[in-house]
C-alpha cells in the first residue's frame, strides 16, 4: 500500500443527534464535502445515555472523509453552529486512501 | 425487552394510514364544505392552547422561556397513539362519531408547532420556516395521515374492500403491540420524572383536564354529537411525542427535550390512555345533558 504524502487525508468523525441529519448534511453539501457516510450509534455522554429509545433520542455518526483544509474547516463551521446546543463529538484522525483523486 | 425499532415503525405506519383510510372512507360521504367552520374552529384551539399553557409554565414552573414554549406547544399538538386507542374503544361500547375526526387530527398537528416557535422566538427572522415546514408537513404523521385520508376518499368503502384485513380487521391488534412498545417507552421517562419533580407531573395531569374541558365546549359549540364532542376532547387533552418533538429540537435547540417528553409521554400519554378517554366521554355527556337538556 502506498503511503506517501498524495496518498494521506484526514476523517472527520461527527457524533450528534439524528435530529439534525438533515441540517448536517445540508452543512457539508455546502462546505463541499465531496461525500459522507452516516451510520446509526448509539452511546452514552455528558448529555446522557441516547439510546435510540425513541425517535428523537437516536444518535448518528457522520464520518467525512477529505484535506486537512477542508477537515479543519467542517470541523470548526460545525462546531460553532452545533455546539452549544446539541449533544455532538468531533474528532479527526489521519488516514490513508486508495484513491486520492475522489477525496 | 424492547420491540425492535423497524418493527415499531412498521406498526405505527400501519397505524397512521388505517386512521387516514377510515376516516378518507367516511369523509367521502359528506359534501366537503360544511366540514370548513370545524376545520377552522379546530386550527384556532390548537393556536390558542399553547397561548393558554405558556403563562403557567412560565410563572408557576419557573421554565426558562425556550422550554416553557417548547412544552406549551407538546400540549397544544395531538397524539395519534391516544387517538387510536379512542377509535379502538369508541368502537368497542359502539359511541358514534363524527366521520372528520381524523380530518380534525391532522389539522390540529400544526398550529401548536408555529406558535411554540414564535412563542420561544419573537417573529425572529433566525427561524427558518421552510426547513420547519419540511419537517412538519413531510414528516410521516402528516404524510400518512393525510394520504390515508386522501386514499381513501378517492377509492371509497369498495376500492379498500382488498386492503381491509390488514388495515382494519387487525387495527386492535395491531394497536395492541404499539401500545406494549408505548408502555415500555413511558417508563422509561420514568427516570425523568424522578429529576424534574412533581410539577410536570402535576402539570401532565392538569393541563389535558383542562384543554379537554376547553375541547368539550368547542365540541357543543359546533354541535357535534356525544361521541363527536368526546373525540374533540381527547384530541385537545393529548400531548405531542413525535411531530412537536422532532420540530421544537431544530427550530428551537435551546430548549431540553427530555422536559417536554417526560411530560407527554411519561405522564400525559399514559394518563389519557388509562383514565382519560373514559373521564372525557362521561364529560361529555353530562355538558351534553346540561346544556343540550
Amino acid at each position: 500500500m502506498n503511503t506517501s504524502d498524495q496518498y494521506q487525508r484526514k476523517i472527520v468523525t461527527i457524533v450528534t443527534e439524528a435530529a439534525i441529519e438533515t441540517q448536517l448534511s445540508k452543512d457539508l453539501e455546502a462546505l463541499q464535502a465531496t461525500g459522507y457516510t452516516i451510520t446509526d450509534a448509539r452511546g452514552k455522554g455528558s448529555r446522557g445515555v441516547r439510546n435510540a429509545g425513541w425517535e428523537t433520542s437516536g444518535n448518528i455518526r457522520i464520518e467525512v472523509i477529505c484535506d486537512t483544509t477542508l477537515a479543519d474547516k467542517i470541523a470548526n463551521y460545525v462546531k460553532e453552529k452545533y455546539y452549544k446546543n446539541y449533544a455532538m463529538v468531533i474528532f479527526m484522525s489521519d488516514v490513508v486512501v486508495l484513491r486520492p483523486d475522489k477525496f | 425487552m424492547r420491540l425492535p425499532p423497524q418493527i415499531y415503525e412498521f406498526v405505527s405506519i400501519l397505524l397512521l394510514l388505517a386512521i387516514g383510510l377510515k376516516g378518507g372512507v367516511e369523509l367521502a360521504k359528506q359534501p366537503f364544505l360544511t366540514l370548513v367552520p370545524d376545520m377552522l374552529a379546530v386550527i384556532v384551539m390548537g393556536f390558542a392552547l399553547p397561548v393558554l399553557a405558556y403563562p403557567v409554565l412560565l410563572q408557576l414552573g419557573k421554565f426558562k422561556r425556550a422550554d416553557a414554549a417548547s412544552i406549551a406547544a407538546h400540549y397544544g399538538s395531538v397524539s395519534v397513539g391516544t387517538f387510536a386507542v379512542a377509535v379502538a374503544y369508541f368502537g368497542t361500547i359502539e359511541v358514534f362519531y363524527e366521520e372528520h375526526l381524523p380530518l380534525l387530527l391532522v389539522l390540529l398537528e400544526v398550529p401548536a408547532i408555529l406558535i411554540g416557535i414564535l412563542l420561544a422566538r419573537g417573529f425572529s427572522n433566525q427561524t427558518k420556516w421552510s426547513s420547519v415546514a419540511h419537517e412538519v408537513f413531510l414528516g410521516k404523521g402528516i404524510v400518512l395521515l393525510l394520504g390515508g385520508l386522501v386514499i381513501g376518499w378517492v377509492a371509497g368503502p369498495e376500492g379498500l374492500t382488498s386492503v381491509e384485513p390488514l388495515f382494519f380487521d387487525l387495527f386492535k391488534g395491531i394497536l395492541a403491540i404499539f401500545l406494549l412498545e408505548m408502555g415500555l417507552i413511558a417508563s422509561s421517562q420514568i427516570a425523568g420524572l424522578r429529576k424534574y419533580g412533581l410539577f410536570i407531573v402535576i402539570f401532565g395531569i392538569v393541563m389535558p383536564l383542562f384543554s379537554a374541558l376547553i375541547g368539550c365546549g368547542l365540541g357543543l359549540l359546533l354541535e357535534l354529537s356525544i361521541g363527536g364532542t368526546a373525540m374533540l376532547a381527547i384530541l385537545a387533552a393529548s400531548a405531542s411525542y413525535i411531530a412537536v418533538p422532532a420540530a421544537m429540537r431544530i427550530s428551537v435547540p435551546e430548549a431540553n427535550p427530555t422536559l417536554s417528553l417526560t411530560a407527554s409521554l411519561g405522564v400525559t400519554f399514559p394518563f389519557n390512555v388509562i383514565i382519560g378517554i373514559p373521564l372525557y366521554l362521561e364529560l361529555a355527556k353530562v355538558m351534553h345533558a346540561f346544556f343540550k337538556g
